[in-house]
């Protein structure tokens, strides 16, 4: 058994006109098979409309599966009694840092959600501590959130979520909004909380660069998973994905137009560090 | 067109002990058809900046002057200043509210006092401008797509016919296909309808690719203000002020280093991969 078992999942809603009558139903997610260990770290990318939002929603129990079954750590989404620890072992962090912070001050707003499963508060601090901590937030603990920067109050609200110990996190595109500096941020924070605490890591991301390092990637389409597979395996099918309204990250984008113009690059390439070293290898042949 | 910002001074909280300097003494030229990219952190002075130049926040000291005349000056016709400087804020589509997307559009010029078929041929001819087609006019906006919403919310400002457009990360959320296709058609307003551009991005790769200058904020003030190869070669002090370059600008200092390559200012990857064919002897 795994973290997260999607199996043949299914969703559709039903599209009303102004007076209430159905205009007809449209499928967001369709037969999506999705397996998922305990400690990985899983990329899911897919253009706008693709339903992976709509997957990841599935993912703590916020939507219900039309058809097919979502488990998380085991427990099924659509059993009532087990949604509080399902969400306690997905958390999720959304797009808008101001929509999730609601705490006057930094340790505050970490410590809501063990307070609201009824830790004691010694504990409570203590996991307030150790989140803070966790993400390099630990020297904000008492500043307000809106003192905070893009990338700041992003690991926040990723500090809220592990103060409720959870298993899995599911971001959906955490950094769309941050500017670089606050991506790097985010990204190295939920690396880390991936390699040290082994914290299974779904990604929801516009950004072909933060997915290199993830164990496994998937592509969205209309609903449908359409690839899977390594970051290599996925980004050396550079003209599938561009068909699919998505892009590859810089470095390796650059090395399939090198190899077009007859450069004999290897293939995957994904880092600035491979191209770097590639070219440079080549350079010693000639 | 031409605009001059003038030893422009901003304070937020001013007279209290928060008091920051959001703008500190800046100093701008945007000249009639640029294509221009405005960088910077979060919080380096950039939105603050924007609403300055037509005239949504008042600087206490400095000024700035559209065709020559002072924005600030008592008297100074204000609105119709705001028709002409268009700003689409950051995540424009949640300020759609008209029952369809037609009305929606028409809704600025109208208010600008015109004619009804004027009103309307300029809506018609905005929505075009952002390639919506005629079978979307009559839906409601809120019925459409993020990358159509946000197209909609562009037309609602072209449609006032700016002389400047200002875009504050127009394409945040959008995927990477959306993003390509709403840059591209802002280009091709720049060049065929000859409107001036100022994009405030977080993308360094999309100001790479499209702009012809940067201007680049930190702590309130213009650090750079220049080409994009002449900004992006600074990228060490680019990192200092939380950016970066774009991942071909490293790419190439990381060949430079390893003495593959001398020339190391490209922006763009068409640039990049002609510097690398370069010296392999392919070009």
């Amino acid at each position: 058994m795994g973290m997260i078992d999607v199996s043949k999942l299914v969703f559709e809603y039903i599209r009303r006109d102004e007076d209430g009558n159905v205009e007809g139903i449209t499928r967001a997610v369709d037969e999506v098979n999705l397996h998922c260990k305990g400690g990985e770290f899983i990329a899911i990318l897919g253009h706008n409309g693709s339903g992976k939002s709509t997957l990841a929603k599935h993912l703590n129990a916020i939507l219900h599966p039309t058809e097919g079954t979502v488990l998380v750590d085991g427990k099924d989404t659509m059993d009532e009694n087990e949604i509080w620890n399902i969400r306690q072992s997905a958390g999720m962090v959304f797009q808008n840092p101001d929509n999730q912070i609601i705490g006057q001050v930094v340790e505050e707003d970490v410590g809501f959600g063990p307070e609201n499963m009824g830790v004691p508060t010694k504990e409570i601090w203590e996991r307030v501590e150790e989140s803070l901590k966790a993400v390099g937030m630990y020297d904000y603990r008492k500043y307000s959130p809106n003192k905070l920067s893009g990338g700041q109050k992003q690991r926040v609200s990723i500090a809220s979520v592990i103060a409720m110990h959870p298993k899995c996190i599911i971001l959906d595109e955490p950094t769309a909004m941050l500017d670089p500096m606050g991506r790097k941020e985010v990204i190295r924070a939920v690396r880390a909380l991936n390699d040290v605490e082994k914290i299974t890591m779904i990604l929801i991301t516009h950004y072909m660069e933060e997915v290199v390092y993830a164990d496994r990637v998937y592509v969205m389409d209309k609903g449908k998973i359409v690839m899977s597979g390594t970051p290599k395996e996925v980004f050396s099918r550079v003209e599938e994905l561009k068909s699919m309204r998505l892009d590859v990250p810089q470095a390796t984008l650059l090395a399939y137009e090198l190899k077009k113009a007859g450069l004999p690059l290897l293939d995957g390439i994904l880092t600035r560090k491979e191209l770097v070293n590639e070219l440079v290898r080549l350079k010693g042949q000639k | 067109m031409k605009l001059i910002v003038d030893h422009l001074r901003y304070e937020y909280n001013k007279g209290t002990q928060l008091s920051v300097a959001a703008l500190d003494d800046v100093n701008l030229v945007l000249k009639a058809g640029e294509f221009i990219g405005l960088i910077g952190h979060t919080g380096s002075g950039k939105s603050t900046l924007v609403q300055h130049l037509n005239a949504l926040l008042t600087p206490d000291s400095g000024t700035v002057y559209f065709d020559g005349e002072d924005i600030f000056e008592k008297g100074y016709d204000k609105k119709s200043l705001r028709g002409k400087v268009g700003l689409v804020f950051q995540y424009p589509e949640h300020q759609l509210f008209e029952e369809n997307v037609f009305k929606e559009v028409c809704f600025g010029p109208h208010n600008l006092g015109l004619d009804r078929r004027t009103v309307e041929l300029r809506a018609y001819e905005a929505l075009k401008q952002v390639g919506m087609e005629d079978e979307y006019f009559y839906q409601s906006p809120f019925d459409l797509s993020g990358g159509q919403k946000r197209r909609v919310a562009i037309a609602s400002v072209l449609a006032m016919k700016p002389e400047i457009l200002i875009l504050d990360e127009p394409t945040a959320g959008l995927d990477p296909k959306g993003r390509t296709e709403l840059l591209d058609r802002i280009k091709t307003l720049q060049k065929e309808a000859g409107i001036t551009v100022l994009l405030v991005s977080h993308s360094m790769e999309d100001v790479a690719e499209y702009v012809d200058r940067i201007i680049v904020m930190d702590h309130g003030k213009v650090q750079y203000d220049d080409t994009p190869r002449e900004v992006f070669s600074h990228y060490q002090e680019l990192e200092q002020m939380g950016l970066s370059a774009p991942q071909v600008t490293y790419i190439l200092s990381d060949l430079n280093e390893k003495g593959l390559v001398l020339d190391q200012t490209a922006t763009t990857i068409n640039e990049a991969k002609d510097t690398i064919l370069k010296c392999f002897g392919m070009r």
